[in-house]
């Protein structure tokens, strides 16, 4: 359980927020809502439209595309942005794999908030690149 | 049209003695305590009444109704009954249209809700609402325990497996499995400095006192807004504040944002009308010298302080959930709501055989398909949970299987197709609840009814399809999820201007979809 103060608590150390005020902690805490997922549910489905942009507040949740698992996620790490970016279904669940306390901002709200949010867009980018570089360095180690 | 002016009861149950001469329910071992007295614990002991499971109800009321017993405070629900609309009032059409009726099986006991408003409104008044509830429990033969406050919770393991046991102002009741319908009704302030100088919503005094009054309300939901809309006439001038721009549910195309009712202190506002709408944090009030209330804000845009001097302040900021110890035995909360974390079947995702009916039921928010969210906090949504609750229970613990109807193999795409147009439980609870038949070929094709859409997605089965109605936002359109061998496809079918999903158009694509799991369904 939290108040959107603790929600605002709990996100301002997080890199996607670094960049904020607290008056803007507050409009986040405000815009987002707190979701929880106990322990085996899927957050996002694979193939299926519609979904949302999450932050993880507490807990961990992994990425698993075709059965297969990709990646662990926790706390600060965020997910759903690409498909709501691509307006396409999730090519991955997210499965929790301990109980997960997220904040979630539901796709059509997304575009207006990265625009009313710029610094948060940039830090989004900054980890979608980081995310691409070590996808890249995977796949040439691979090779 | 049919109007069912019940007087009689449904015949099922004997006339029972008023509530002054007996109060049912004593305290001691029941299969499932119901806890609360507004419509979703009476809808929930509906079902169970019906299904003969063994129950009792208890209430800390004096009698039913719940929140509508004293809210909205000024007396006029947001939740419309449309008399004249399509369909008999006992009709399963009809329920589409009204969102403040009890569901039944007994035809003289459904769509009620209409018999007790006065013409003047589509939107009940409060009284009206809850002469509608009182009247459907009455006339249902539902019994509650009045007056018996449920004080605390407890685990006790017995030879007969764990029991919950739940103290009372009138004693303990033993159960396997409690199911509270206490709706989300604690007021809520936040921790703001000097909060004690405001008064919450739930504590508004009569509109008359706040004339010439400044009125500066926290808050910038539909309660805020109520208040606003309400006392337009009255206070000298009214300033709203919250982080977060306000919306309306005209933008947010949902129940999310404040309804149309609500509407009018947004002109003011545009206008320059003596409405000043802020998004701005709430720091702190004090009182100044002269005895004005000083709000101190910090504007969300640029982080400048600013300040507003009122007369009264209101914190229009929410209620929570009364879960009492509830969160001591292992019930997981979320939200500012303290709402519990729960199942697709509205089970404690914690605390397993704890069950929840009524509003709180948004706590399980299921898929929130771009962005938009179930009505489980409303009684056009949670009546339907209820329902399938009552249901899953039945089967899970209680043996008794769920009721199915056999369906012809060329009518599965004629049956979804109806299903998408009229059932209210889709249209009611978009992305949430699901229209569901299965084609095992060991039993045939099954019309199996109402299940949570997660559920479908997320449980393995035999190959089958489920129907939803679902909006993105600009268009409202019928979804089918097709499961076969295992894997779960979803297709979106084309929105219709008019709604209607059974013409050619619709008829073909389905078809050719449902041709993956019964060989022929197009052409049938």
């Amino acid at each position: 359980m939290a108040t959107r103060d603790e929600i605002a608590d709990s996100i301002a150390g997080m890199a996607i927020f670094v960049d904020l005020a607290r008056p803007q902690l507050m409009g986040v805490a405000s815009r987002f809502e707190e979701a929880f997922f106990q322990t085996g549910t899927r957050v996002l489905r694979q193939g299926l439209t519609g979904s949302g942009f999450y932050v993880i507040l507490d807990g961990e949740a992994d990425v698993v595309a075709d059965g297969q698992k990709l990646a662990t996620l926790a706390r600060g790490d965020f997910f759903g942005e690409v498909s709501v970016l691509l307006g396409e279904p999730p090519t991955a669940d997210i499965v929790a794999t301990r109980p997960l306390r997220c904040i979630v901002l539901g796709g059509p709200g997304v575009e207006g908030f990265l625009v009313d949010h710029p610094r948060v867009m940039y830090r989004m980018l900054q980890a979608s690149a980081r995310r691409l570089r070590n996808a890249n360095r995977r796949m040439t180690a691979n090779q | 049209m049919t109007h069912p002016r019940t007087q009689g009861r449904n015949g099922r149950r004997p006339p029972r003695p008023a509530e002054s001469e007996v109060r049912p329910y004593p305290p001691g071992d029941y299969d499932i305590v119901v806890v609360g007295s507004g419509p979703g614990a009476l809808q929930v002991g509906y079902y169970l009444d019906r299904l003969g499971i063994d129950h009792a109800i208890i209430s800390s009321d004096p009698g039913p109704g719940g929140m509508f017993r004293k809210w909205p405070f000024f007396q006029r629900l947001l939740s419309w009954t449309k008399p004249y609309a399509l369909g008999d009032h006992d009709s399963r059409e009809f329920e589409r249209w009204d969102w403040n009726s009890l569901l039944a099986r007994e035809p003289e006991l459904r769509g009620i809700s209409a018999e007790f408003m006065d013409g003047t409104s589509d939107f009940p008044s409060r009284p009206e609402m809850e002469a509608n509830l009182t009247a459907f429990a009455e006339r249902a033969g539902l019994r509650v325990r009045f007056g018996c406050t449920w004080e605390s919770t407890r685990r006790e393991e017995t030879r007969d497996g764990d029991r919950f046991v739940l103290v009372t102002s009138d004693g303990e009741y033993r159960c396997r499995f409690p199911i509270f319908a206490v709706g989300v009704s604690e007021p809520y302030s936040p921790r703001t400095e000097g909060i004690e100088l405001a008064v919450h919503y739930a504590d508004t005094r009569d509109a008359e006192s706040y004339a010439g009054k400044r009125l500066f309300i926290i808050g910038k939901q539909n309660s805020g807004f109520e208040l606003a809309t309400g006392l337009l006439q009255w206070a000298s001038r009214i300033a709203l504040s919250s982080p977060s721009p306000a919306k309306t549910s005209i933008e947010t195309k949902s129940l999310v944002g404040v309804r149309a009712r609500y509407v009018q202190p947004f002109e003011d506002s545009i206008l320059g009308g003596g409405v000043d709408i802020l998004s701005a944090s709430t720091k702190g009030i004090s009182r100044s010298p002269s005895g004005a209330l000083i709000v101190k804000l910090e504007r969300s845009d640029n982080a400048t302080p600013m300040t507003v001097e009122a007369d009264e302040v209101i914190a229009a900021t929410g209620f929570t959930c009364p879960l009492r110890d509830l969160p001591d035995l292992g019930v997981a909360t979320f939200g500012q709501a303290k709402l519990p974390a729960q199942t697709e079947f509205w089970e404690s995702v914690s605390v397993p055989g704890i069950f929840f009916a009524g509003t709180i039921t948004q706590g399980a928010a299921g898929l929130k398909k771009h962005g938009m969210p179930s009505n489980s906090g409303a009684l056009h949504g949670y009546r339907y949970n209820a329902r399938v609750l009552v249901r899953e229970i039945a089967r899970r613990h209680f043996g008794m299987p769920l009721e199915r109807q056999p369906l012809a193999a060329g009518d599965l795409r004629d049956h979804l197709l109806s299903e998408a147009t009229r059932a209210p439980e889709l249209w009611h609870q978009k992305a949430y609840l699901a229209s569901v038949v299965t084609l095992d070929p060991n039993d045939g094709v099954q019309d199996v009814g109402i299940l949570p859409l997660t559920h479908f997605l997320d449980h393995e089965g035999p190959d089958a399809a489920a129907m939803t109605i679902e909006s993105d936002g600009a268009s409202i359109y019928p979804v089918v999820y097709v499961r076969r061998e295992g894997a779960v496809e979803e297709h979106a079918l084309e929105p219709d201007p008019l709604h209607d999903f059974e013409g050619l158009p619709h008829r073909r694509a389905l078809g050719s979809i449902l041709d993956r799991l019964t060989a022929g369904a197009s052409v049938a």
